[in-house]
């Protein structure tokens, strides 16, 4: 099996999805003859034509708004944005169009489009090319939102994306694209050729959307996370070397709820991760959903650890963002309590 | 240097305001069959003297001149009075179930009944439109159901979209008739991505959007314009400038500064400005622009020079903004009238004619609305079951729905 890095995964999964369904199309600033600026897209203008991948207009509105209205036709479009933070003036589209046309037209009309964006920080990217704005879009009934983790995981969750029937949010953690990410930003990079997560099959496969995974099986504590800080977690599980279980959420909405609450039970700790800031963010649902559900298990609060209620900041990146030593620290006072 | 003068801020005001006796003498109205007709393949820039000009075909004496008269046979104008009487009819017959508590909400079409009637006469059957909540005349046009239109208006137990949307907010795909949203302007260009779609399928159809003179002032319009202009979508971006947005006049949505119809010069797009009241000429500058999108030569932008005759909608009293009587001292008159006067100028029609035609179709609106009350109005019911309500969400309903649902106990 090749080692492919995120970016050729997600590519493969494109290439795959065109070279399969003719109505699935690829567009966004920049994607069709330069391949987008992180290259996703590489390749496939070339390979498709540009009447099946090409460039479009800076209007991110116009991209998705354009979408919906293929996907009222009958298309499967990929759009591209730029940066998640880009997808602000798209809003409108999503929430208002895309999230519930099915709904509005009781099914007879649906917008099956996939809308990548890359999305965090840990590339000294300021606060316009850092934030997660995930939680925005798990509050809109009618959206469903996929975070991968590996390379394998993007490949599988975009496939499933691309074909699923409903408007699909699929953010990519930029952070990881070119390899994993252990959390100590002082140690230099190391590609996602050494990494089991990195064999990815040439040909089709999909990873159901709705489907978590448990990615380091322990009894002390549940880490739930997802996106880079899956890897975060896994980093501070070392560290601290606390017996946590590490769950990739891999889909926020529809959640796994089954995974989350069996491992929870088991554990009776819970720490909470994610580097978008706090006030209103996924990790609120993900405690809430945590104490509906396993109160008389719990032995300890729920813990969160984000990134800090704040812009992100360029110069103070790693001040911002989550690591390691947050994180493990938040295990130490979860299993301590 | 030093400037003396103190900067001032411009706030546009209408002409007239309640109390004032509106006069419109000083309107600049091009005579009927003046405005060229440029061939359906010119350059865009051949229709740009257009967007300033008003294509007009009906004059004073109801008789259809110049270049861009349609040529239609008596029968196809006789349907097309049809459809627009029918149109206020059911308008009206809606407005008044309002009043009587059967629903929420209505808006009519009075005075733009031309638009939507004579809009989808030119267009093909199975080409896709993307309407505001004031074309209702489409689905007349294309002979759908009075009783399912006025089932979705009761959000009763035959609403197809299951009492999830606004009275007047219609969704049929087997009409052509995309589903209508609240948020203005999204529709304009949803429209060009599906006539994106259909030029990428190599398919025939051609999408049809319409928007209000306000609701240019939206990004999306502008996103519209560009992507249907990159991409030359097969689409018609029309404008229905009936000179209010709810209270606010055109003039806040820059309509002092130029005709909407002259958007389409800094697109590259061809554009035309044409007399809303004017069957003939709005049916004209309809097949030409789908024409020109079925030729493969692109969007067309498209003004039509009306008036709302009556309230914004159930909840506006519009005596409170403008002068009572500015509707009958609008100089391009009533639509129905016009084509009505045109028919009889040809000698196709009469008084008698007209009377019976006007009775029929209100028995028809009378019986279909009884139907349609049979299976509930708000309130009242019968409505469909409440537990319809977490369908549709997602294609396969989500465990988190299935246990909402059964919390719901319905
Ligand atoms: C995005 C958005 N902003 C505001 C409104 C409230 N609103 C509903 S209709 C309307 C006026 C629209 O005027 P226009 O586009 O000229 O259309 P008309 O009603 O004259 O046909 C407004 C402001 C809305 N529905 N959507």
């Amino acid at each position: 099996m090749p080692a492919m890095n995120m970016i050729q995964a997600l590519r493969s999964a494109m290439d795959i999805m065109l070279e399969r369904d003719p109505d699935v199309l690829v567009f966004g600033e920049d994607v069709g003859f330069f391949g987008g600026v992180f290259r996703c897209t590489e390749g496939l203008q070339q390979k498709y034509g540009k009447r099946r991948v090409f460039d479009s207009p800076i209007a991110e509105a116009g991209i998705v708004a354009t979408a919906v209205g293929m996907g009222a036709y009958g298309l499967r479009p990929v759009v591209e944005i730029q940066f998640a933070d880009y997808i602000y003036p798209a809003t409108d589209q999503l929430i208002s169009e895309a999230a519930r046309l099915r709904y509005r037209s009781a099914g007879d009309f649906t917008a099956p489009l996939t809308v990548r964006a890359p999305y965090g920080g840990g590339i000294f990217g300021g606060q316009t090319h850092s934030q997660s704005p995930e939680a925005i879009f798990t509050h809109v009934a009618g959206l469903k939102t996929v975070i991968p983790s590996t390379p394998y995981d993007a490949k599988g969750l975009l496939i499933a994306a691309i074909e699923d029937d409903d408007p699909v949010m699929f953010f990519e953690p930029k952070r990881i694209y070119n390899g994993p990410f252990d959390g100590h930003h002082e140690r230099p990079v190391t590609p996602w050729a050494k990494h089991p997560a990195s064999d990815v099959p040439d040909g089709y496969y999909t990873i159901p959307l709705g489907q978590a995974n448990v990615v380091r099986p322990g009894d002390a504590v549940t880490v739930l996370a997802y996106g880079t800080m899956v890897h975060v977690a896994l980093a501070a599980a070392e560290d601290s070397g606390v017996d946590a279980e590490v769950i990739d959420l891999r889909t926020l909405n529809p959640l796994d709820l089954d995974t989350i609450v069996d491992s929870v039970k088991k554990t009776g700790r819970c720490v909470v991760v994610h580097e978008a800031t706090r006030i209103g963010g996924f990790g609120g649902e993900l405690s809430a959903v945590v104490q509906e559900h396993c109160f008389y298990h719990l032995e300890a609060p729920v813990q969160r650890v984000t990134g800090w209620d704040t812009p992100y900041p360029h110069a103070f990146e790693w001040e911002y963002f989550p690591g390691p030593k947050r994180v493990a620290e938040a295990l130490r006072q979860a299993v301590e309590a | 240097m030093k400037n003396e003068m103190p900067l001032a801020l411009h706030i546009p005001e209408p002409k007239f305001r309640p109390g004032d006796h509106p006069d419109f003498s000083d309107m600049r109205l091009p005579a009927a069959g003046a405005a060229p007709r440029p061939d359906t393949h010119a350059n865009a820039r051949d229709t740009h003297p257009l967007v300033y000009d008003l294509i007009r075909v009906l004059d004073e004496a109801g008789q259809a001149v110049g270049p861009w008269n349609p040529k239609l046979d008596p029968e196809t104008l006789k349907r097309g009075l049809r459809y627009m009487v029918l149109t206020r009819i059911y308008d009206d017959r809606m407005q008044r179930a309002q009043r009587q508590g059967k629903t929420s909400f209505y808006m009519t079409c009075t005075g733009e009944e031309a638009i939507g009637v004579a809009q989808a006469m030119a267009l093909d059957r199975a080409d896709m439109c993307f309407p505001t909540y004031r074309q209702q005349g489409l689905l007349i046009a294309r002979d759908w159901s009075l009783v399912d239109m006025m089932c979705q208006i009761y959000s009763n137990s035959r609403d197809r979209l299951k009492g999830r949307q606004l009275p007047v907010m219609y969704s049929s795909k087997e009409a052509g008739f995309f589903s209508i949203s609240g948020n203005l302007g999204t529709q304009f260009p949803q429209a060009v991505g599906w006539a994106m779609a259909s030029a990428y399928k190599g398919d025939h159809r051609i999408a049809a959007a319409w928007i209000g003179d306000g609701s240019t002032s939206e990004g999306d319009f502008h996103h519209a314009l560009t992507f249907a202009g990159v991409y030359r979508a097969p689409v018609i971006l029309n404008i229905v400038n009936n000179q209010w947005a709810i209270s606010s006049f055109q003039g806040f949505a820059g309509g002092e500064l130029t005709t909407f119809a002259a958007r389409a010069v800094g697109f590259g797009l061809p554009g035309l400005r044409v007399d809303g009241n004017d069957f003939l000429a709005v049916y004209a500058a309809t097949e030409w622009a789908a024409e020109r999108a079925r030729a493969n030569l692109g969007p067309t932008l498209i003004e039509l020079f009306t008036y709302r005759a009556s309230a914004h909608s159930t909840s506006d009293d519009p005596s409170r903004y403008r002068p009572a009587d500015e509707s009958k001292c609008w100089p391009l008159g009533d639509p129905v009238e016009r084509l009505r006067r045109h028919l009889t100028a040809l000698g196709a029609w009469t008084d008698a004619e007209h009377e019976a035609l006007v009775e029929e179709l209100t028995q028809s609106v009378r019986a279909a609305n009884k139907e349609a009350e049979s299976y509930g109005t708000l309130g009242t019911g019968p409505t469909v079951s409440a537990s319809t309500m977490f369908e549709d969400v997602f294609k396969e309903m989500p465990p988190h729905l299935r246990r909402q649902r059964q919390q719901t106990g319905v």
